[in-house]
């Protein structure tokens, strides 16, 4: 059902953890869909230094949280808020449809954290205005 | 440990060698249809009529009431809407439980749709539906009370005699979905006032794509499958006869034993429990401590998620199955795990595991060794541990 790339980031998953004096601290999702995503960002010179993150869900969510981290890790607030779901979802060659929603809840966490260092920094970050966090990410297709 | 660990028999399991050798000569020596005058067809027919007496004995039913059909869904479709629609100048409500399989629950939707009225039982945190509102929800047009006898996700099995008492009393139509119990509990139709049951054999070492619905004596449904005069008219269809020769092998052998092998089964389920809940914290054993299947064991892990426990797992080469949404594609978690109380996050860190026969202690120990440590790297990873271990 997975990728290789995917059960390779879900078993050995890049940048686990917690970061104590983060300037950016994001958590998307909610234990009712099952999954929940935190990523802390360590922000220097409008570069991400070091990226953390702990996820509660299935080895997609852990997969693309660890993808995530690593497609952000070194890059410009630009760059990171360029990182679309669909870029996730390609970095791991592919996710099943019904996963979707774990590369959309990577990219949310990104976007999260950001907001996050922007009120605490009080720095605008272009784009993060009109996002939205809701639970949307679960494209659930009823059953007849 | 080198071999594959398959726990999760409640979702299916292997043929044994016995069956499979009954079988194989239907295949290809014996192919005739049981419905042809001439010797080889009527060979055929002696084969399938065996098994439906290897069956009936096993059930304490007789033979007459024995009808094959192709799965345990299409039992429980044959006997809800059988029963529906040939009662239906009688009333229009029926009664089942919550918990059910799907196939039951949602052949009762569907009936819903068409105009029926349907009343789903609560159970309680055991997964035990309560008599007294089975009782309180009985009504003038009440025509049928379909209840599981044992829950395919948690294990617990239901009052099933006291549940048949009440449906006689009342002048109900009683069935059960006995395919979790088949070969696992000791069953005799009669004694449970029992008036429909099914059953599918790949529960219990026999084929996939077979299954039986048992019919007491008198009553009446309508037919499912029409055209041919099979199984007496009441189901179409040239017999699955291979299947129904392995299916009646099966059911023989895993009704031979059954005290003998249950003994050790839920000897074998317990050891199972009770090491897992010395050896992890926050874990919760969902289903009837006592009355349950003896090779069911659920158990949740808090702050984990299901799937990703079950892919660790597999890459240690144990099979097991979870309730959480993640594994089925669907939003919520499993509705059985949710009717008995859990919040969503539990129950999305269920695991089942579910014992045959076959496994061994061994086996029970190398799978909790590795259950305590992916349980911990999970947590690890996990968002919700990490505030609970704050709060410490």
């Amino acid at each position: 059902m997975y990728s290789e790339k995917v059960m390779e980031h879900f078993m050995n998953p890049r940048n686990v953890g917690e970061i104590e004096d983060a300037d950016g601290v994001g958590e998307v999702g909610n234990a009712k869909c099952g999954d929940i995503m935190k990523m802390y960002l360590k922000i220097d010179n409008g570069i991400i230094q070091d990226v953390k993150f702990k996820t509660f869900g299935c080895g997609s969510a852990i997969a693309s949280s660890s993808m995530a981290t690593e497609l952000i890790k070194g890059k410009t607030i630009d760059e990171a808020m360029n990182i679309t779901n669909k870029a996730v979802a390609e970095a791991l060659d592919g996710l099943p449809p019904i996963k979707m929603h774990c590369s959309v809840l990577a990219e949310q966490a990104i976007k999260s954290a950001l907001l996050d260092y922007s009120k605490k920094y009080n720095v605008h970050i272009e784009g993060l205005d009109d996002v939205d966090f809701s639970d949307d990410h679960h494209d659930h297709i009823e059953e007849e | 440990m080198s071999k594959y660990i398959y726990m999760d028999n409640a979702a299916t399991t292997p043929v044994k060698e016995e069956v499979l050798e009954a079988m194989l000569p239907y295949f290809t020596e014996k192919y005739g249809n049981p419905s042809s005058v001439y010797s080889l067809g009527s060979e055929s027919k002696v084969a399938v009529e065996k098994a439906r007496e290897q069956v009936a004995k096993a059930l304490g039913a007789d033979k007459k009431e024995i009808f094959f059909t192709a799965s345990g869904s299409e039992s429980d479709n044959w006997a809800i809407k059988g029963i529906a629609y040939n009662r239906r100048n009688k009333g229009n409500h029926i009664i089942t439980s919550k918990i059910e399989h799907h196939a039951v629950l949602n052949t009762c939707k569907y009936l819903e749709k068409q105009g029926f009225e349907v009343t789903y039982l609560n159970v309680d945190s055991d997964g035990v539906v309560d008599l007294e509102e089975l009782k309180n929800s009985i009504k003038d047009t009440t025509i049928l009370i379909t209840i599981m006898f044992a829950n395919n996700e948690i294990g617990t099995i239901q009052p099933i005699k006291e549940i048949g008492q009440i449906a006689k009393e009342n002048d109900i139509v009683f069935h059960t979905d006995a395919v979790q119990a088949v070969g696992s509990v000791e069953i005799d139709v009669k004694d449970l006032n029992v008036d429909l049951l099914s059953l599918s054999a790949h529960k219990f070492h026999g084929p996939k794509g077979i299954g039986v619905l048992y019919v007491r004596q008198g009553v009446r449904l309508d037919n499912l499958i029409h055209g041919g005069g099979q199984e007496r008219s009441k189901r179409a269809g040239t017999e699955n006869v291979a299947s129904i020769v392995g299916l009646g092998k099966a059911i023989e052998l895993a009704t031979g034993n059954l005290e003998e092998k249950n003994k050790k089964l839920s000897a074998l389920r317990d050891s199972l429990i009770e090491k897992i809940e010395s050896k992890i914290d926050y874990v919760k054993l969902n289903g009837h401590r006592t009355k349950r299947l003896p090779g069911n064991v659920n158990v949740s892990f808090q702050f984990i998620e299901g799937e990703s426990l079950l892919l660790m797992l597999d890459m240690n080469k144990i099979a097991g199955s979870s309730g959480s949404a993640c594994t089925s594609g669907a939003l919520d978690p499993s509705h059985v795990l949710l009717a008995i109380g859990l919040d969503h996050e539990t129950a999305h860190g269920s695991l089942r595991l579910s014992l045959s026969e076959f496994n061994t202690e061994e086996e029970i120990d190398f799978v909790v060794e590795k259950l305590v440590g992916i349980v911990d790297r999970l947590r690890q990873m996990s968002p919700l541990y990490e505030k609970i271990k704050g709060e410490k």
